[in-house]
């Protein structure tokens, strides 16, 4: 392989990734607690509150409803006025964490709202209160299924971070747009498409084996 | 406060559904007393409003209206905080176990104590006792998916026993057992309000449960408890229609009951169970007759049951039986259906 083949593919991969994991990360760090108050406050949740409960899942819906691309433009001074610029890697993280914090948090929800009623009722009658429900009862019943989300969720920003390439966002997208759309270089934008391909594969996998191994419902 | 000894106590409670097809009443007017160290059961049908009732002595479910009392305090006039620290005296299981499926056994008896703060060794130790108590002590890492369901309820026994509480709500506890393990369960239900004195409030659609284990009993129908008292009272003459319909379980009911013939209900109250006292009324009265369905067992030592038989159609005959049986001493009752 040509070494300024690798020095492209290198840096651009390490970019990827970075935008990736750090916009999943602060996304994480959203949609969690999010995704925790909808169940929650749900009409059938353990604290209900139907007004924050509307509230929040509009709020959901609308910024779920923006196509990323759309989104990314549309923050284009907001994202100045935190990194700096509009355009290259970090910019593109600001959009993937607005993007991607809604989504994570019905990704939570579905998985919390997986956990058999029946077991928060009995911890209910044990006298837990909602944090200790939150804490002891829903996130650790619902472990494997938060872990597929995980992986579900961060293969998703990784297809937005690889679609931002087209308005100046960088990674791997940015390189298999430059190359393969502007140049019309079809081979370099086709590796390009293997490392996305392979990376979505292996972050799918640890996340499917992460949860089989913290799941000790199937035995 | 009137009873010393007594540890719930409802009065008027009324429980009201508003669903979106109309206000359903699933409780009203209910009265009622359980005493310290009993075992008392709830029964009825499927419908009739018993697991609310259970789940109004905890507050899982907010009554209506009506006042439940736990230990001489009322519950509702408690704060949210109060209440799960009242809760903390009233365990609970259920029909679907409802263990922790990412806990061990032994982590999930640590589950209320760790709600409580008990510190871990200390917790753990505790959890340990109970599995003796249980007899699950070889199964403390096994996760609830490798337990079979009897042995999942006797770790949900062991939870819930775990803040040493005065009372356990058993909500359909043995319906999704088979027969054996059931036994074993209300065995060890028994055994636990013996040496521990933990009163026991049993929710069960079986009769058999109730005979099994129950010193009193409330049957529930329709949102009202239409008879409330000793199980060997209400086994050997029940009042209500319910109460007849509970003791013949429907599928038991095989036979047509005969060409408009009457038909006697002959019960046995523990004492005379043993000596051949159909056979014997039948040489007595030089009738045959015809055994309609047939059930004893053994309930706290003392042999109960009851036999359906179908009378003769001479009245002579029929009045020959009535006076066998009442120098016997043995109870009956003329029924009609069933």
């Amino acid at each position: 392989m040509k070494p300024e083949l690798l020095q492209l593919i290198l840096p651009s991969t390490w970019e990827s990734l970075y935008m990736t994991l750090i916009s999943a990360a602060l996304a994480y760090i959203a949609g969690l607690p999010l995704g925790i108050l909808l169940v929650v406050t749900d009409k059938n949740g353990i604290r209900p509150l139907p007004t924050l409960n509307a509230v929040l899942g509009t709020l959901v819906n609308l910024l779920r409803s923006v196509p990323f691309l759309i989104l990314f433009i549309a923050l284009r001074y907001v994202t100045s006025a935190i990194v700096g610029k509009a355009y290259g890697a970090r910019a593109v993280i600001v959009a993937l964490f607005v993007a991607a914090a809604p989504f994570i948090a019905r990704m939570v929800e579905s998985s919390l709202k997986e956990v058999d009623p029946g077991v928060i009722e009995a911890s209910q009658s044990m006298g837990a209160n909602t944090m200790q429900i939150i804490c002891k009862v829903l996130l650790p019943e619902a472990r494997a299924s938060l872990l597929v989300g995980a992986a579900i969720s961060i293969t998703t920003i990784l297809g937005y971070s690889a679609m931002a390439g087209i308005v100046g966002g960088g990674g791997l997208g940015a390189v298999a747009i430059n190359y393969g759309y502007y140049r019309n270089e079809t081979a370099m934008m086709w590796i390009m498409i293997v490392i996305l391909v392979a990376i979505v594969q292996v972050f799918q996998e640890v996340g499917l084996y992460l949860s089989r191994m913290v799941d000790k419902r199937i035995r | 406060m009137e009873s010393a000894n007594e540890i719930i106590r409802i009065e008027g409670l009324n429980k009201t559904f508003h669903t979106k097809d109309g206000d359903v009443v699933a409780l009203d007017d209910i009265h009622l007393e359980i005493a310290q160290g009993e075992i008392f059961g709830i029964i009825g049908l499927s419908g009739a409003g018993k697991s609310t009732l259970v789940r109004c002595m905890n507050l899982l479910e907010q009554p209506t209206a009506g006042r439940v009392f736990f230990d001489g305090q009322e519950l509702s006039e408690l704060g949210r905080k109060e209440l799960n620290e009242k809760r903390h005296s009233i365990g609970m299981i259920f029909q679907s176990f409802n263990l922790l499926m990412q806990r061990t056994a032994l982590q999930n008896i640590c589950f209320p104590l760790e709600l409580v703060g008990t510190p871990k060794a200390e917790a753990k130790k505790r959890a340990r006792e109970l599995l003796a108590l249980v007899n699950l002590e070889e199964k403390e890492n096994s996760y609830p998916a490798q337990l079979s369901g009897g042995q999942k309820q006797r770790v949900a026994i062991a939870r819930a026993l775990a803040t040493n509480p005065k009372v356990l709500l058993c909500d359909e506890a043995t319906s999704a057992l088979d027969p054996n393990t059931t036994r074993g369960v209300l065995a060890l239900l028994k055994d636990i309000n013996q040496k521990l004195g933990v009163t026991i409030v049993v929710i069960t659609h079986e009769m058999s449960v109730i005979e099994e284990i129950c010193s009193r009993v409330a049957i529930l129908d329709h949102s009202h408890i239409v008879e409330l008292g000793r199980v060997e009272d209400i086994f050997v003459k029940p009042q209500s229609q319910i109460a007849r319909h509970l003791l013949f379980p429907a599928g038991k009911k095989k036979f047509k009951f005969g060409s408009g013939g009457r038909c006697l209900r002959i019960v046995f109250d523990g004492l005379s169970s043993y000596e051949p006292v159909l056979s014997s009324m039948v040489l007595e009265c030089g009738y045959p007759v015809n055994i309609l369905f047939a059930d004893t067992r053994d309930i706290d030592g003392k042999a109960m049951g009851q036999i359906v038989v179908e009378l003769p159609d001479e009245e002579k005959a029929v009045h020959r039986m009535y006076a066998y049986l009442n120098t016997q001493g043995i109870r009956f009752e003329e029924v009609k259906d069933l």
